[in-house]
């Protein structure tokens, strides 16, 4: 094994309100494979950006074969030997794969480019990788594995010394995922630095020698070697303590039915869906991205139009219309994406808070009153604590966290009888998460029904009374709190033939 | 765990790390109040430097009787640009007002003449704006239609409606009472003839023609409706992020058409006083109006993409723009360097939207 090639030293990186790395410091070595792992939020994303230029660190170094590099621009990474492989994968589907490989570079003469050449090197480069795709094919109608290797090829057409791959088998099946295991392989003998970004932690054991583990935008470990070490070892950095201390259950009981759903059916969803909630109780949506969860939630909103069945809240049909009545009825929805549907970002803390509940407080709904909406936002930033300079701070100053509990607040300023949290805690570092927790807890414990759609299974396991399975557009389970284990959820979670892409679970 | 307040401790610890400059910067731009500040008196210093610079060194720019011209030949623009603000504030823009304001004076001017009654006329020609405002926000809000595009078409149509109701030619009022609304002021009040008597300041005051004193009670009117009402807060939160103003229940497509049909009625207003004032309906006046009002809004740090925008920018950015025409008209500038001039100021305020923008992101 060959000696360390790339190099982070103390790197440090912030936003307005959170800090995505403090003094990262880690080395890979030539024909290696290293790891990165970490919770969402904990900076992997922010590496992988200053590693391909995107960023610039604040302060600290990246060192590439012992020389120090400064990017000004993700082309001048490239030209450096740096390829990152995301998620969303940099191709253009329009153009053929030949084009694609050699897109920026292609061989040419005086412009006019030089086709036999152009068809035949990308053949040598596919054949390396022992990919029998033809060049001329047109990207677009490619599966996304072999899209995935003709990334790869790309990044060797490139002669790239530094490969990094984000998340790459969150879209393949089992048998593409060892078909991309051998590549690395390959790879690996080829010299080449490896940097894999990666969820799942068996697959870390798989193919990785060696592992970082960040927390909260700082280095947790460095392993220098996975032998010895266990998932359970990894698990307990990434986290940083036992999730029971994250999470902090307390049970309850449940009142009277709240919420009551009755074969509501629209759009995203594949079967009526049905099911309820009672007062105090914290019910769970389980399931995989595109399951219907969002739209269901939406529905129940009123955000969008359902095409049949009902919304009862205290035995009273709702059937909302528009966001509007459903608030009026007392059910409110935190949404998914909080950036794009939930804060206005430049628009005040206090702002943010009053935009729904100002109604309240002005006496002819047409003035606003100032003073009582200061009080409000006021209060409301008190009792959730949020950290902000002012009231007057832009809500995109805050960080994700803190944001979230802004939009809590302002549905704290409405009468509530049924809250839907949709992902309340996507993007969010694991300290604000618990605070989010114990707001929930909190709130069921005034005697809201609270729904908590959520994709990281632990969270649902651990917050939840009642866990509502969805799969392909219907709810296919309903298990209560002490039925409920990691199997048996997301056994019902995954569509019948795929059983061999279980999303990790942390 | 990393706190937004323990971040910032921790970087005012290692001071070093970031050149000064840019370290001052940051933290300007995360004290909002800083920010909002600078970013007013900001146009306030060119206004000044502006109005300084004009009064010393263009001859009769401090004229009373200049500044009169100067107020008047801002009427249209400063009325029509009070609802431009809010159009802009929530995301959108019209491109129809500068026809709407020709198509309105022209069916003031015809319905006075048809019925008599100046009372008719005035109301036909508001509801006429109104009525493509209302069309506008219909297309708009309801039916999903890019502002840009429908705006450009009720632009066009408003235009072709003027001439057809005029059949392409002025239409004179015989009725005097018209002329009343464009050229009446304070002198007719018994009441404040005193102030007549107080000096030359105030005999300026009563001669001051009522477009002035509509354009004021508008920049008020309109200014409260933005700052200390739930709609006009509705309307930034719109401009600002239209999917979370959505789900937070505010009642967009309403507040999208009331702000079209608004903005309708008042470049129809406008129209009529126009149209008072030159004593006859144009249909093919006011070209290119739209784009002044746009100009003067954004000149006053009004957002393009909706979300920001106070009533104190667009009066600093509607003086702007008419001194610096007043002031080039004084000092001889010939028309055709006029146009140069009001487009690089046009490019300028768009550059500074920009640059604020950047700084905020």
């Amino acid at each position: 094994m060959g000696s360390a090639y790339l190099q982070f030293d103390s790197v440090s990186k912030s936003f307005p309100g959170v800090r995505a790395l403090d003094r990262v410091s880690f080395s890979v070595r030539e024909g290696s494979v290293h790891a990165l792992i970490g919770e969402n939020g904990a900076g992997k994303s922010t590496l992988l950006k200053v590693l391909s230029g995107l960023y610039r660190p604040d302060a600290g170094r990246l060192v590439l074969g012992g020389q120090e590099q400064h990017f000004r621009s993700t082309s001048a990474a490239i030209r450096a030997g740096i390829a990152v492989i995301y998620q969303e994968l940099q191709l253009v589907p329009e153009l053929s794969v030949a084009e694609n490989l050699y897109l920026g570079h292609l061989p040419n003469r005086l412009g006019w480019v030089n086709r036999k050449k152009l068809i035949d090197a990308a053949e040598m480069e596919l054949m390396v990788l022992g990919e029998g795709i033809d060049p001329r094919t047109k990207l677009g109608s490619l599966p996304i594995a072999q899209r995935q290797m003709v990334e790869i090829a790309k990044a060797l057409a490139r002669d790239a010394k530094v490969i990094a791959f984000d998340e790459p088998t969150s879209s393949l099946s089992a048998r593409e995922t060892d078909r991309l295991f051998a590549v690395i392989d390959q790879l690996k003998l080829r010299g080449r630095v490896i940097l894999y970004v990666s969820h799942r932690l068996e697959e870390i054991f798989e193919v990785c020698h060696s592992a970082t583990v960040l927390r909260d935008g700082r280095l947790a470990q460095t392993y220098g070697s996975l032998e010895g070490v266990s998932r359970d070892d990894l698990v307990r950095k990434m986290v940083g303590r036992s999730i029971e201390d994250i999470f902090h259950y307390q049970g309850r009981t449940p009142g009277a039915e709240v919420l009551e759903v009755r074969e509501l059916m629209g759009p995203g969803l594949s079967r009526p869906v049905s099911f309820s909630a009672r007062a105090g109780e914290i019910v769970g949506f389980f399931g995989l991205v595109g399951a219907g969860r969002t739209e269901l939630m939406k529905l129940i909103y009123g955000a969008r139009r359902a095409q049949g069945g009902r919304v009862l809240v205290n035995g009273q049909a709702i059937n909302a219309a528009s966001p509007q009545q459903a608030i009026a009825a007392g059910i409110v929805l935190c949404p998914e994406d909080r950036k794009k549907e939930g804060i206005i970002a430049i628009r005040s803390v206090m702002e943010n808070v009053n935009l729904s509940g100002r109604r309240h407080f002005s006496p002819l709904g047409f003035f606003i009153h100032e003073r009582r909406e200061r009080a409000n936002a006021r209060r409301h930033v008190e009792r959730l604590a949020i950290r902000t300079p002012s009231l007057r701070q832009l809500a995109m100053n805050l960080s994700g966290g803190n944001q979230q509990k802004v939009i809590l607040a302002r549905w704290l300023s409405e009468r509530i009888r049924v809250i839907l949290l949709d992902e309340p805690t996507r993007g969010i570092d694991v300290g604000a998460k618990s605070e989010i927790y114990s707001i929930i807890y909190e709130l069921a414990n005034a005697g809201i029904a609270v729904v908590v759609v959520s994709s990281e299974l632990p969270e649902v396991l651990g917050i939840c009374d009642r866990i509502c399975i969805m799969r392909e557009g219907a709810i296919v389970a309903d298990i209560a709190r002490s039925e409920a284990t990691q199997q048996k959820v997301v056994s019902l979670a995954l569509p019948a033939s795929t059983e061999a892409q279980l999303p990790e679970a942390v | 765990m990393s706190t937004p307040t323990q971040s910032r401790q921790q970087q005012s610890q290692e001071p070093g790390q970031q050149p000064l400059l840019k370290r001052l910067l940051s933290r300007m731009s995360r004290l909002s109040t800083w920010r909002t500040v600078w970013e007013q008196t900001g146009m306030l210093l060119v206004f000044a430097v502006l109005v300084a610079y004009c009064w010393y060194y263009v001859p009769k720019f401090k004229t009373l009787e200049n500044i009169d011209g100067l107020l008047l030949s801002v009427a249209t623009v400063g009325i029509i640009a009070c609802t431009m603000l809010f159009c802009l504030a929530s995301g959108d823009f019209d491109l129809s007002v500068g026809s709407v304001v020709a198509m309105s004076g022209v069916v003031a001017a015809e319905v006075t003449n048809r019925t008599g009654s100046v009372l008719a006329g005035i109301a036909a020609g508001m509801l006429a704006g109104a009525l493509v405002g209302l069309a506008n926000g219909i297309v708009i809000a309801v039916l999903g239609i890019n502002a840009l595009i429908t705006t450009l078409a009720t632009m066009q149509i408003a235009r072709g409606l003027g001439f057809l109701a005029s059949d392409g030619k002025a239409v004179g009022v015989a009725n005097d009472a018209f002329y009343t609304l464009g050229l009446s002021s304070l002198g007719g009040i018994t009441w404040l003839r005193w102030l007549g008597e107080t000096g030359r300041f105030g005999q300026w005051l009563l001669g001051l023609t009522s477009p002035i004193w509509i354009t004021l009670v508008s920049f008020v009117v309109f200014g409260i409706l933005l700052k200390k009402t739930v709609f006009g807060r509705n309307a930034l939160a719109i401009g600002g992020n239209k999917e979370a103003a959505l789900l937070a229940g505010i009642p967009v497509r309403l507040t999208k058409i009331v702000i079209f049909s608004l903005q309708g009625m008042v470049a129809g207003f406008a129209g009529v006083i126009l149209a008072s004032r030159m004593g006859s309906g144009l249909p093919d006046s006011s070209r290119g109006l739209e784009l002044q009002v746009i100009s003067a809004c954004v000149l006053g740090g009004v957002s393009l993409t909706g979300g920001i925008g106070s009533m104190w920018g667009v009066v600093m950015g509607v003086l702007i723009m008419g001194i610096a025409e007043n002031a080039m008209n004084l000092l001889n500038i010939p028309t055709f360097w006029q146009y140069v001039a009001s487009g690089a100021i046009l490019l300028a305020a768009v550059l500074l939207d920009r640059l604020k923008q950047r700084r905020a992101a």
